[in-house]
């Protein structure tokens, strides 16, 4: 019998339907990997009974006759979605020991599918960072090594690095991620699995650890692009209790996917060529146009002129949203409360906050609350958000002249970790080519291209129009049946 | 122009007044989230995920808090943004859940509208003062914090959280103390006909945040402070006084006013200094991420018209000419929409609701129910008689059945018992006579046993009519009807 843990979403749901494997053998294989792979620190908490009472569930159904969309399918999720009755910390002090009441819609979707969950993922502290290294928990490493024998742990990609780390290590078939300016996308192709980013608006917010509001989207992170197409579909949908949820339905994006990409026009953004790219990259990113080329596809280059102002006006906003978003942990209603000896309330909340939030969020939450305050709101949020109407109509225009975009996703394969985290702007640079796109709200999606001379994964970038997510998750499907990438990481842990 | 003048010892001041008044939206939900406003309820037994600003917590606006909004701007002749904004205003406190509150600063639902004060001759308030209105923006309440709980610690009380508030914001065009109030009488009686406010302002459904400057007449607007959260008519009248009089001591006295905001103390009344400008707060404004912008269209606009009921100045307008009311009573019946209803109700329900009827309804409810409502302590939606039963009276006293003072011993049965009007006379035998003969014979008996004041009668004394009228009715116990005694009086006594 094969390894339960080498099959992704779509085998796992199909050969539990025909009977290949119940429910319950799989949550044990991914039990048992959950626990295996502890080395890498991808979950902050187990959930093997969550996952093995879905699967007895899933088991029960099928002999009555009953199969839901994700039936025998277990998943990791993100620790920045609130999930009933388990610990929800967003990788901070700031809300270690709070349980919430409530399930986050998405997990609620995921879970009414039928999918079990396997424990919740490591991240950046509230989703800040691209290594992973900003989480309170210590860092996830990656499972993938560099082939210099140096066994330098590497960085699994961040925000979702627990997400990105499990996935890679057989130790879930996929997982849930959020992305707020290449959160999925960059760790998806730091450890060689798929991930899409769907339009702003597709996955719900309520329930989920909010960063910066305006960007916020969750997604799935999987094996391969169908994998990601299942669980996108049952992630996606209108919820009233979100004001900026789209009112639209879900399209059938599984049954659609096609890997042709016959009279479509793909193009190639100047900009994103930028200086000092790896050679690498280079060749990586030219191979990409070769597969959707061969695909059928016709290959044109566009101008996005704005693009070199996208991830400053990123670095006002996001904080912007986040140091209003994160008042609330002010040890008043719920996580951590530091009350020292004869501390008055903002005693208390300077010494709450101090104890409750890491150096990366502090940092952000200054940055955000300085280009708020009086004086300066127009020279940087007032600016930023002008910066990015002007972005937004960048792509827009693209679109006169192609269908989607291909691009690079990161410019570099995964890095050693402590590698960046001394200089934010360096750690920063990570997110180059996945701002803008999630600044214009675009679904965006990362697919593994090829290998760099290291032997590290590396990924392609595909953007599309607003609700496209078909047209992105079809390209990714012609990349992938043509990049042919099969390698895997060794295991070492 | 009001007269109103400060008189200090280096000469005359005048009092410059704005006011921002919070009012209490109607609604079953909050602002944002689906948890009930309902006053009174157990500390934190209101209160959803969203009002206490759980993590992952969103808010979904609550339409009927924005239609009730509309159709205020729209009551006050506004102008109604068809886009609009919600912004957060940044600052920690323990009563403040999310850290921001969503308001509008940028953006408003509503712009520039006008409210035309009351004339009140006493008040020094002239016919036709109209006060601008700069805008009227929604937000949420904050909650409470409760000190008296606990020896060393407060108690967060978030029943209150997220309860969807009207800001409406004057332009500083008050000259005295009566032209506030009368602006927050006018403004609370438009809110409770447009029915989106209740208005009251004990529980705190209103309150007023006022701004007083003073400078000399002609020149300049002087510094002002903000006097925040005053909870009544009376205390904003006093606040100003108050604060204005303060104002001018410093400034005669060699100092200068600083921008700052106050609270009123209505023990000692008197204003305080909370906090300076200098260290107010940074609030750092800017667009919800979590919320669209606000837009209405034509048809949503349409129907917050349509459902604008007959505002007090048109009514009072109507009153005046199609019933025929004294301006007084037009006034009267107009200021509170509960008498208005009440007043329109009756008349409805009466016979003949024309101006003659009009008038005596009018007349009734003002000297007669209002009498008695003030005498037990009662609103007018508490009155035991109802507006039908009214009616009837008005209806026996119309066709000759009761006199007037029959229908006032009537009503206080009715008040009394809970009774309709036509039973109690019929069970009582209270029904006024026209029998002449009865009448005449009283008559007879009266001027036998007062021969002496007869003859004065007819020797010139004409003030003595009243006497015999009264005791012919005495007579009669009551019940003759004054008009027939009147005639038959007239004619014995030659």
């Amino acid at each position: 019998m094969t390894d339960l843990t080498d099959l992704g979403v779509a085998a796992l749901r199909d050969g539990f339907r025909k009977g290949d494997f119940s429910a319950r053998e799989v949550a044990d294989a991914f039990n048992a990997a959950v626990v295996a792979g502890r080395a890498l620190n991808a979950f902050l908490v187990e959930t093997p009974e969550h996952a093995a009472a879905a699967a007895e569930e899933a088991d029960r159904g099928r002999a009555s006759g009953e199969l839901r969309p994700l039936s025998g399918v277990p998943l990791g999720i993100k620790d920045l979605f609130c999930t009933a009755g388990y610990q929800t910390t967003a990788a901070s002090h700031a809300l270690e020991g709070f349980v919430p009441t409530y399930e986050s819609t998405v997990t609620a979707k995921l879970f009414g599918a039928g999918a079990g969950m396997l424990g919740k993922l490591n991240l950046d502290q509230f989703a800040m960072g691209s290594s992973n290294e900003t989480s309170a928990f210590g860092n996830v490493i990656s499972p993938w090594r560099r082939k210099d024998g140096g066994n330098a742990p590497l960085a699994p990609g961040g925000s979702s690095g627990g997400s990105s780390a499990s996935v890679a290590a057989r130790m879930a078939p996929g997982a849930t991620g959020t992305d707020t300016g290449g959160s999925i996308r960059q760790p998806a192709a730091f450890t060689g699995i798929s991930g899409i980013k769907p339009t702003y608006g597709r996955c719900s917010r309520w329930g989920v650890v909010a960063f910066a509001s305006s960007l916020d989207q969750a997604g799935p992170m999987a094996r391969d692009v169908r994998d990601c197409a299942i669980l996108l579909e049952t992630m996606s949908g209108f919820d009233p209790k979100d004001a900026t949820s789209l009112d639209l339905p879900v399209p059938n994006w599984e049954a659609s996917l096609s890997g042709s990409l016959r009279g479509k026009r793909v193009g190639i953004p100047r900009e994103y060529r930028i200086d000092g790219m790896p050679a690498e990259i280079e060749a990586l990113w030219q191979r990409g146009v070769d597969f959707v080329r061969d695909a059928g596809a016709e290959v044109v280059e566009v101008s996005l002129p704005h693009t070199r102002h996208a991830l400053p006006a990123y670095y006002i906003i996001a904080p912007a949203e986040a140091s209003s978003n994160l008042a609330r942990y002010d040890g008043v209603r719920y996580g951590i409360r530091e009350l020292p000896e004869g501390a008055g309330l903002q005693d208390m909340y300077a010494a709450t906050r101090a104890a409750g939030f890491g150096a990366e969020v502090k940092r952000r939450i200054l940055i955000g609350t300085y280009v708020l305050s009086a004086g300066f709101y127009d020279a940087y949020y007032t600016k930023a958000q002008k910066v990015r109407a002007l972005i937004v109509r960048d792509f827009e225009r693209a679109w006169e002249n192609c269908d989607l975009l291909l691009t690079p996703t990161a410019p570099s394969a995964a890095f050693p970790l402590g590698e960046k985290s001394a200089d934010p702007i360096a750690m920063y640079l990570n997110d180059v080519f996945t701002v803008p796109s999630s600044l214009a709200g675009l679904p965006a999606m990362s697919v593994p291209g090829g290998l760099d001379a290291q032997g590290l994964p590396l990924g392609l970038q595909i953007i599309g129009r607003p609700l496209d997510e078909q047209g992105v998750l079809d390209a990714g499907l012609a990349i992938e049946e043509r990049a042919g990438f099969s390698a895997r990481a060794g295991k070492w842990w | 122009m009001s007269n109103y003048r400060i008189q200090g010892a280096t000469g005359e001041w005048e009092v410059v007044i704005g006011l921002e008044v919070h009012a209490q939206i109607t609604s079953n939900a909050k602002l944002f989230s689906g948890a009930s406003t309902k006053f009174g309820a157990e500390p934190n037994a209101n209160v959803s995920l969203v009002d206490a600003a759980m993590p992952g917590m969103l808010p979904v606006p609550n339409r009927e808090c924005i239609r009730q909004a509309v159709r205020t701007g729209m009551a006050l002749g506004a102008e109604i943004h068809r886009w609009s904004r919600f912004d957060r205003k940044n600052y920690f406190y323990a009563d403040l859940p999310q850290g921001y509150q969503i308001s509008q600063l940028y953006h408003p639902l509503v712009g520039e509208g006008t409210l035309t004060l009351d004339a009140d001759e006493k008040a020094g308030i002239g016919e036709g003062k109209t006060i601008g209105i700069e805008r009227i923006h929604v937000e949420q309440d904050a909650g409470k914090l409760m000190h008296d709980q606990h020896p060393t610690r407060s108690y967060v009380d978030l029943n209150r959280s997220g309860v969807a508030l009207m800001e409406i914001v004057s332009r500083p065009d008050m000259r005295s103390p009566a032209e506030a109030g009368a602006y927050v009488r006018k403004l609370r009686s438009i809110l409770r006909y447009v029915g989106s406010c209740d208005g009251n302002m004990e529980e705190g459904s209103m309150r007023a945040d006022v701004n007083v400057s003073v400078r000399r007449p002609g020149e300049p607007f002087g510094t002002r402070t903000e006097t925040k959260n005053v909870n009544s008519v009376r205390f904003v009248m006093a606040a100003i006084e108050h604060e204005a009089q303060r104002q001018v001591d410093v400034i005669e006295g060699g100092g200068t006013i600083v921008q700052e905001t106050r609270l009123f103390d209505p023990d000692k009344s008197e204003t305080r200094s909370m906090r300076s400008k200098e260290d107010a707060h940074d609030y750092r404004y800017f667009p919800d991420p979590d919320l669209l912008p606000l837009e209405l269209d034509e048809a949503f606009l349409a129907d917050c018209k349509a459902s604008l009921p007959e505002l007090p100045d048109a009514k009072r307008a109507r009153y005046e000419g199609a019933l025929g009311l004294t301006p007084y009573a037009a006034g009267v019946l107009t200021a509170d929409v509960a008498t208005a209803r009440w007043f329109e109700a009756l008349l409805a329900a009466t016979a003949k609701p024309g101006a003659e009827m009009a008038k005596a309804a009018s007349n009734w409810l003002i000297s007669d129910l209002f009498g008695a409502l003030n005498r037990l302590g009662k609103s007018i939606d508490e009155s035991p008689v109802s507006p039908a039963q009214g009616a009837e009276l008005l209806g026996l006293v119309a066709d000759g059945t009761l006199s007037g003072s029959l229908a006032k011993q009537v009503f206080e049965i009715m008040l009394e018992t809970g009774g309709d009007p036509a039973k109690i006379v019929d069970e009582r035998g209270m029904r006024q006579t026209s029998d002449t003969g009865a009448i005449e014979a009283a008559i007879a008996a009266v001027m036998a046993a007062n021969a002496d004041k007869v003859a004065d009668y007819r020797g010139g004394k004409d003030k003595l009519f009243g006497f015999f009228v009264g005791q012919v009715m005495k007579a009669m116990a009551g019940k003759a009807n004054p008009g027939v005694v009147n005639d038959l009086l007239k004619k014995a006594l030659g």
